[in-house]
């Protein structure tokens, strides 16, 4: 369960890393639209292509040249090798052949029917030739008419026998390897010489098996190569270390005959696919083979193969990652600037807004001055006059509705002032700001809907609080603006704070903390953005937006920190000195 | 303490000749003018201690009447009165020979503690 936990997050930062951190927002405007998400789909898709195409398509040529390289590679020394043993065992059984012709044409029947005279060839032989273990005189009946070797055949009858035909045949053999009356593995070279009368007799030798042995061993193989002689009919010639015992059958099947040394891909009777070389041994039923199992001869490269595909897979991973990534940090940033660019329109709009609305504030301030003049005037003159006339009938009465005349005056002055603050907030003009001034003149917007409410206001300024060089109109719609908040989200009877101390020798720093609904960690990552608003209905969404803004041009830096249902704090950071930008 | 002579120049009838009963219930001799010009005549032919001149009027407006009293009757003080909104209007008066600038609506004590001060300042 909790390893499962552990999973879903180690994902989720997984997927805030790689997808847009919009891509799961429910709600507008952070919601993304289908353009981002097409934008970033089809940046995936193209980069991906771009980048794993020739990425694949190199590795898969890769391996495929590689694998063929490697085949031939291995392909080529067996060949060689076979090529090379094929002519040595030719060589040897035609060197002994040619021996055998030799003595059979230098010698007449009669000659080598003499123990004593193929006694002696026989120790020649042996001496110069070697591999001979006995050699015998046989008569066109079959009949073995001298012997000389170590079993005692004289006398044996050989008309039986395959080589026997052969020779009669061909003039000449080699047998394959058999038992025979030895009962050990031997074969026969035969040759036939014809008398003078059409009759002929055969000289035959017969060869240790295991002088094949000897020729094989002496070669240079692979070690794991299984080298082997067969005859034609597949019997096992030698003994295999993998395809069994002398005068078995082998578990390969007999390649096709062919004049010249071969190598193929055969699959063995177990259906383990091997590499065999052979070479059929001219005048003579021996096939020459070696054998080489594909697991092994490929073991090294299914391992390059293996660490290709790693690395492909590897590869693969990463450019998706950084693909995905890359994306991610691309459609956000054109996502930001669109965003950024809505709300510059929109300020600009704001602005515009202002300016119209400021204009007409000014028209209407400066329009109602005479009237309200001359107001103040006959309401003066009324009081001046009761204020004379020591017997003036119900003075009392009058003098108490003159004066709110007069006081109304007074508030009608204080609304056209403030209004033509508010069209002077339009235009951009440092001057020395004192906070507490200036936000007790705030307030003063605020005065009737706090006395209404119930709302206590509480103001704390700092003894050591320095006046600052800003624009008053500026400020003013700033903490305005926070005001406004902080007045809709405390109840009726809630409590404002409102402090401002200095932030060093450079800053000053107003904080504005009420009780109220408090703002969720959801909402307050957006609470400066353009267009988001809690209050549905009639919010625009630009309040803070444009607080945010005009903070950050005057140099400050506004922060806010709230938590569900206790209140809510923002502290405004803004520098004594303002930098000209 | 002598008594102040005043000239009050505005085109707002109601508001001039308001202001005047006013004053002279405080034994201030003040005499009213609507249009710029006659204003213009009346100072020249008599001896006002301070002039009092709204800024905006018709016909000869009220930073024009200020040149033309610097420049015909430079002895006689002028403070302006203008909107409680243009207190830059009083700013560039002041710049061209204003002695004082006042914003309607006004208090007129006020006003008699500066037109006090303007004559008292000719004299001295």
């Amino acid at each position: 369960m909790n390893q499962g936990k552990g999973l879903l997050a180690k994902l989720g930062r997984l997927q805030r890393f790689l997808l847009p951190p919009w891509w799961t927002e429910e709600e507008e405007p952070h919601k993304m639209s289908l353009r981002y998400r097409w934008l970033w789909v089809s940046g995936v898709l193209s980069a991906l292509l771009v980048s794993l195409t020739p990425l694949v398509a190199m590795t898969v040529i890769n391996i495929y040249e590689y694998q063929k390289a490697f085949e031939a590679e291995i392909q080529f020394p067996v060949q060689r090798q076979v090529s090379n043993t094929r002519r040595s065992i030719e060589f040897f059984l035609e060197e002994r052949r040619a021996a055998l012709n030799f003595i059979i044409h230098d010698n007449t029947f009669e000659a080598l029917s003499e123990q004593e005279r193929l006694t002696g060839i026989f120790k020649n032989m042996k001496e110069f030739f070697g591999g001979f273990v006995d050699v015998g005189l046989i008569d066109s009946q079959g009949i073995q008419r001298s012997y000389v070797g170590p079993y005692g055949l004289k006398g044996r009858s050989y008309e039986q026998q395959v080589w026997f035909d052969e020779t009669v045949l061909r003039g000449s053999n080699v047998s394959d390897v058999f038992l025979g009356y030895r009962k050990f593995p031997h074969f026969v070279i035969a040759v036939k010489n014809e008398k003078r009368d059409g009759d002929f007799y055969i000289l035959r030798a017969t060869f240790n098996a295991e002088i094949f042995d000897n020729l094989l061993a002496s070669i240079e193989f692979r070690p794991s190569s299984d080298v082997f002689i067969v005859n034609r009919a597949g019997v096992l010639q030698t003994p295999s270390r993998s395809n069994g015992p002398i005068l078995s059958m082998t578990q390969l099947p007999v390649p096709p005959y062919s004049d010249r040394t071969e190598v193929r891909d055969v699959v063995d009777r177990d259906g383990h696919p091997t590499l065999v070389g052979y070479a059929y041994i001219k005048d003579s039923p021996f096939v020459l083979m070696v054998a080489e199992r594909h697991e092994t001869l490929m073991k090294d490269w299914i391992t390059l193969r293996r660490n290709l595909l790693i690395f492909l897979i590897v590869s693969m991973v990463l450019i998706t990652v950084f693909v995905l990534a890359g994306s991610r940090n691309m459609v956000t940033r054109i996502w930001e600037a669109d965003l950024k660019r809505a709300s510059v329109l929109h300020q600009i709009e704001y602005t515009n807004k202002m300016a119209s609305i400021g204009r007409l504030a000014a028209g209407v301030a400066h329009e109602i001055n005479n009237p309200m003049a001359i107001i103040n005037e006959k309401a003066g003159l009324m009081k001046d006059l009761m204020m004379l006339e020591e017997e003036f009938p119900k003075k009392e009465k009058f003098l108490s509705l003159v004066d709110p005349i007069l006081t109304s005056v007074d508030r009608c002055r204080t609304i056209t002032h403030r209004l033509l603050g508010f069209a002077k907030r339009m235009d951009v003009r440092v001057e020395t700001i004192h906070m507490d001034l200036l936000i007790r003149e705030v307030l003063s917007f605020l005065e009737k809907e706090s006395s209404y409410r119930n709302i206590t206001i509480h103001l704390s300024f700092a003894d050591d609080l320095v006046p600052i060089q800003s624009d008053r109109g500026q400020l003013q719609q700033v903490f305005l603006n926070i005001l406004n908040n902080a007045f809709a989200a405390v109840k009726d009877g809630g409590r404002i704070d409102i402090s401002a101390e200095p932030r060093g020798i450079e800053k000053v720093a107003v904080t504005i903390t009420d009780n109220g609904v408090g703002i969720s960690e959801e909402n307050i990552k957006h609470i400066f953005e353009p267009f988001f608003t809690t209050k549905e209905k009639y919010g625009t969404g630009l309040g803070l937006s444009i607080t945010h803004g005009i903070v950050e041009k005057l140099g400050g830096q506004i922060e806010v920190r709230s938590a569900l249902g206790e209140g809510t704090s923002f502290v405004v950071t803004l520098p004594v000195q303002r930098r000209e930008e | 303490m002598e008594r102040l002579r005043v000239l009050l120049v505005d085109d707002e009838e109601e508001l001039v000749s308001t202001m005047v009963e006013r004053l002279r219930l405080r034994d201030i001799e003040a005499d009213a003018e609507t249009d710029g010009y006659r204003a213009l005549d009346r100072v020249m032919a008599s001896d006002y201690d301070v002039v009092l001149v709204d800024v905006k009027m018709p016909g000869l407006g009220g930073m024009e009447l200020l040149g033309e009293i610097r420049k015909e009757r430079p002895d006689v003080p002028v403070i302006l009165l203008t909107g409680h909104t243009a207190e830059q209007e009083g700013v560039e008066g002041m710049r061209i020979g204003a002695f004082d600038y006042l914003m309607k609506p006004i208090n007129i004590d006020d006003l008699i503690l500066r037109m006090r001060d303007a004559a008292g300042r000719r004299q001295g």
